[in-house]
């Protein structure tokens, strides 16, 4: 018998089944690991979910820092279809400044393209430090800035004279890389070279940590920094969502790193341990189990029973008063089934918080993840590099004489992986899922259609291009990138939240009238006889 | 809210703010999407397909289906040839258009891609098309890039036609599905046979069956297309979306043409009316003239709480245009009007509006500028209402003023797009809204004595 995946492959022609068939596998848990393909070049023409390089370093990273100006470097599109359509949430810091709700754009017209942009580029961050007076500039290109050869690393370190200030350029142009992971990475460079480590302050608390890869969609980051003070852990930066530029410069100076997105911000958090010794620990707040664990795991880093103890406290607490609500929405949801198309860590985290209400995850797919975010870091040294990843510069940082210090040995590091903390290591998505659920890298709209129709999910969670497609399709669906303008998702409370929406997605009255009466109704003819 | 924003007004020449406008390449995506069976594609970076399918999706609630070249750094330097012609091959395969609609980013317009001459020489397969309009992102804005598609549209694959035929064009520039079928409905009801290009009707606001097709049953069909030069007449509407196209039009066909304001409110509606009159020779139903009859009752009705109302009026050139002229109808003064797309015809239209109103305050109205620069203005002289895309609500909650929301986008509203703010129900519909916005305000601040109960 043929396998779904075969039989959704099967549909193409024999040049796209060919690239196709090294992105799609449904799981076997063999004698020989399942394995993917990933962050490869798109098939032109396929109608990907993906994004660009901007979109993902714009968009996606540096986006949310709350007291960046942001001047987007090219024609007017870019900056206006990032502008306030992500939902990372932020309130302004001490110094009360606030850059979420614009857009600054240097909106560029033809004779820009023709004698160049460098000029219009110097008067928009003049203009902005009149205005605004920021204490950091980024500067993000779109694709033409590397076409036309705008230098804008040179007029960043100008400006930065000029102005005593800091001024980042992030080149990248969207053709850059495969999809938003270039971006993300050129972002994290950017962030790595220009802005972590450059304070002297150390954050206040016991135990401190960042948050990273949390963008605080829909308030996600203030749920988790709810719970971590409560435990007595300080969160002192989150990257990036309401992040900010002041604070971030003192991000070294924190205890330990967790890490929610393992795609976009994982380049920091490698970086931060060979130039810091920091230890990062992979964590997923999304799901109720999964934020024990991530606490636990927590806990046991910095082996203190005395903050064990209360992370237990807390646990108990939490989870007795969400206790009643969790229950209502299991009952409700028991033994659906989902899918997730989701961009970096996402269709690994909510597979946790679905299990919780007894939901099985059938297909899972990335938009840009690469393959350790399927199947685990141990995959690292086997990928192969391609033309596309290496146009991505890779920065190569040295212990920080004064600041590296390590909390652990190496030999250290392995007794606590041992004991299931997952100190600087990731072992994917594909582990935590079944035989016979079907793994997607770079999912297209055909795919995406076949796979509902051919496996029928209760309900699947992907963003907005798919939304319409999957409703249409009888299938209930909710943004998994953007909660839907609902959330947090995140933590306790964020797990009733999502209950209470995945319901109520479900059981939404409107689905009864999908088919009208006179569609469903036989038509009778004639009249009935013995009237008369 | 905008806490950043200076009262002083700082002249900038630099930096957009806030921007009014976007780029032309979703502008020739969602003109393409009113073809029947037609799929739009982005010749570039994936970045720009993915961000206009999500803008479209965000303001319609539909999907919005297109494709991209995903180019990568190898086709930005050798040119995306290839990358076309993979992506036509893959697009007829997989999704089965008829017709291909491609416009170019500003990646492919600075690599200086030549792309109609790489349709000339693509195979394309028995019965299936492929047009192409050149939409580089730093000129116009999405107003242009509409206009950019409608005239490769009528370029490419209008052709010359002996024998007449009995519709009337209609172009109705960018508007909502709900628009699109009330502009049909009031040229059939004219006894004018409408041929709408594009038509969005039933493409972008399909009903729910619980089947998804990527193609909806409305869209222009291309055998009409094909014929439009043997159409009765044309009437185009937008001075500023529409204008091209139409001058085409009358060069290639030698069509009877009239360009008229996009119908929003009383007298733009009228000219519409007298439009369609003049080319099918009917008389306005009695029906049609009860249905105006009812709206200028209710505009008389309920003067005393628009009249001398400021209002600020933002967004796309055309629609501006035709919710100014509402605004004044209903005897509110029009204290900005605003429109990011780069185009000085805008001002005089709206100038030359106000003054055949006679208004006295003094108005600014301002081309090829941004939201930044309007709140700046309103920070310093307010208005009573915003009348705009969902871009504004930034500025109403800022400055606590109430907002109605029309235009493109309108992202945080639901219901919009399948009614029509077009014609006199779209005039019932706008002037409804702007009463319970400026009404509830007024409730909302009235002090428990001054608090009535009839009004």
């Amino acid at each position: 018998m043929s396998t779904q995946r075969e039989r959704l492959l099967d549909q193409y022609s024999a040049r796209v089944y060919k690239n196709r068939k090294e992105h799609i596998t449904q799981l076997e848990f063999g004698g020989e690991p399942d394995s993917i393909i990933a962050n490869t070049r798109t098939v032109p023409g396929i109608m990907t979910a993906r994004g660009c390089c901007y979109a993902g370093c714009k968009g996606v990273v540096v986006g949310p820092l709350k007291d960046v100006c942001v001047i987007t470097h090219g024609p007017i599109g870019c900056a206006f279809y990032s502008w306030g359509t992500r939902r990372n949430r932020a309130k302004p810091g001490p110094d009360g400044k606030n850059f979420i709700p614009y857009s600054i754009c240097t909106d560029m017209r033809s004779t820009d393209i023709v004698f160049g942009g460098e000029k219009k580029l110097q008067k928009a961050i003049d203009e902005c430090m009149k205005i605004f007076d920021p204490k950091c500039i980024m500067i993000c290109s779109t694709c033409p800035i590397g076409l036309i050869g705008d230098d804008v690393q040179a007029i960043a370190k100008i400006n930065e004279q000029t102005y005593g200030i800091t001024v980042i350029a992030l080149s990248c142009e969207g053709y850059k890389g495969v999809s938003q992971s270039s971006g993300h990475h050129i972002a994290n460079n950017g962030i790595m070279r220009h802005i972590i480590g450059t304070g002297d302050q150390k954050p206040e608390g016991k135990y401190t940590v960042n948050i990273m890869g949390e963008y605080n969609i829909g308030s996600d980051a203030w749920e988790e920094e709810r719970i971590l003070r409560r435990c007595g852990i300080t969160v002192a930066n989150v990257f990036t969502g309401d992040g900010a530029y002041a604070t971030m410069k003192n991000a070294h100076l924190a205890d330990l790193n967790v890490l929610m997105c393992h795609r976009s911000i994982s380049y920091i958090a490698e970086m931060m341990k060979t130039k810091y010794g920091i230890d990062w620990v992979k964590v997923n707040f999304i799901g109720i189990g999964a934020t024990c664990e991530s606490l636990r795991m927590i806990g046991k880093y910095f082996n203190d029973a005395k903050l064990q103890e209360r992370i237990e406290e807390v646990i108990a607490d939490e989870l007795e008063t969400i206790r009643d609500d969790v229950e209502h929405y299991r009952l409700k949801l028991k033994g659906k089934t989902a899918g997730i198309f989701a961009g970096g860590s996402r269709s690994h985290h909510y597979q946790k918080l679905l299990e919780d209400f007894g939901v099985e995850t059938v297909i899972a797919g990335y938009e840009f993840a690469h393959r350790d975010d399927y199947e685990g870091r141990e995959v690292i040294p086997f990928i192969k590099p391609d033309a596309d990843s290496k146009n991505i510069e890779e920065i190569t940082v040295e212990a920080d004489p004064e600041h590296f210090h390590q909390r652990y040995s190496p030999e250290e590091i392995e007794e606590l992986n041992k004991q299931g903390v997952m100190v600087n290591y990731y072992d994917g998505m594909m582990r935590e899922m079944k035989a016979g659920h079907v793994v997607v890298d770079d999912y297209n709209a055909f795919e995406t259609d076949e796979l509902i129709k051919k496996l029928r999910p209760d309900i699947f969670l992907s963003g907005l291009k798919d939304k319409y497609t999957i409703l249409k399709d009888g299938c209930a669906s909710r943004q998994i990138h953007s909660y839907d303008y609902s959330g947090p998702y995140a933590g306790f409370l964020g797990a009733v939240n999502f209950g209470h929406d995945i319901t109520m997605t479900l059981y939404c009255a409107a689905w009864q009238f999908v088919k009208a009466p006179w569609e469903i109704t036989p038509n009778l003819a004639g009249s009935l006889g013995g009237d008369n | 809210m905008l806490d950043m924003t200076p009262k002083e007004v700082v002249e900038r020449k630099g930096a957009t703010i806030n921007p009014c406008k976007t780029c032309e390449p979703v502008g020739a995506m969602y003109c393409a999407l009113g073809i029947h069976k037609c799929m739009p594609h982005s010749h570039g970076s994936q970045g720009c397909c993915s961000y206009h399918r999500t803008v479209l999706g965000r303001h319609f609630k539909e999907p919005a289906i297109a494709t991209s070249s995903s180019f990568t750094e190898g086709a930005s330097v050798f040119g995306g040839r290839s990358n076309l012609n993979t992506s036509v091959k893959n697009i007829f395969d997989i999704y089965n258009p008829d017709i291909i609609a491609v416009h170019t980013t500003c990646l492919s317009e600075t690599i200086g891609d030549d792309v109609n001459s790489y349709l000339m020489d693509m195979k394309i397969p028995e019965g299936k098309k492929v047009i192409y309009a050149s939409t580089p992102s730093y000129e116009g804005s999405h107003i242009q890039g509409f206009s950019n598609m409608m005239c490769a549209i009528i370029n490419q694959l209008a052709v010359e036609t002996p024998e007449k035929n009995s519709k009337v064009a209609l172009f109705p520039g960018w508007v909502d599905p709900g628009d699109s079928r009330e502009l049909k409905r009031l040229a059939a009801e004219l006894g004018a046979e409408p041929m709408m290009l594009p038509d969005h009707d039933n493409s972008m606001d399909t009903p729910m069956t619980g089947r998804y097709e990527y193609y909806g049953e409305g869209g222009t069909r291309i055998p009409d297309i094909e014929q439009i030069g043997g159409s009765r007449a044309l009437i185009a509407m937008g001075h500023i979306g529409s204008a091209e196209p139409a001058s085409l039009m009358m060069k290639k066909f030698e069509l009877p043409t009239e360009l008229v304001p996009l119908p929003v409110g009383i007298a733009f509606t009228d000219r519409y009316i007298m439009a369609l009159k003049g080319i099918s020779g009917q008389e306005v139903p009695r029906e049609l003239a009860n249905e105006r009859g009812r709206v200028v009752d209710l505009m008389l009705d309920s003067s005393q709480y628009t009249y001398q109302k400021k209002v600020a009026v933002y967004g796309d050139p055309d629609i501006v245009y035709g919710m100014t002229s509402l605004c004044l109808e209903l005897g509110m003064i029009p204290k900005y009007v605003i429109t990011g797309t780069p185009k000085r015809e805008f001002e005089t239209l709206i100038t030359d509006l106000l003054n055949q109103y006679g208004v006295q305050e003094e108005c600014i109205v301002k081309s090829d500028t941004d939201l930044f620069y309007m709140h700046q203005l309103i920070k310093n002289d307010p208005v009573d209402l915003l009348l705009g895309t969902s871009y504004g609500k930034y500025i109403a909650k800022a400055e606590d003023i109430p907002i109605v929301r029309m235009g493109f986008p309108v992202l945080d509203r639901y219901a919009g797009t399948i009614q029509p703010v077009v014609g006199y129900r779209g005039a019932t519909r706008m002037i409804e809204k702007i009463l319970e916005a400026l009404m509830s305000r007024q409730d909302r601040d009235a002090a428990d004595e001054d608090f009535e109960c009839v009004m």
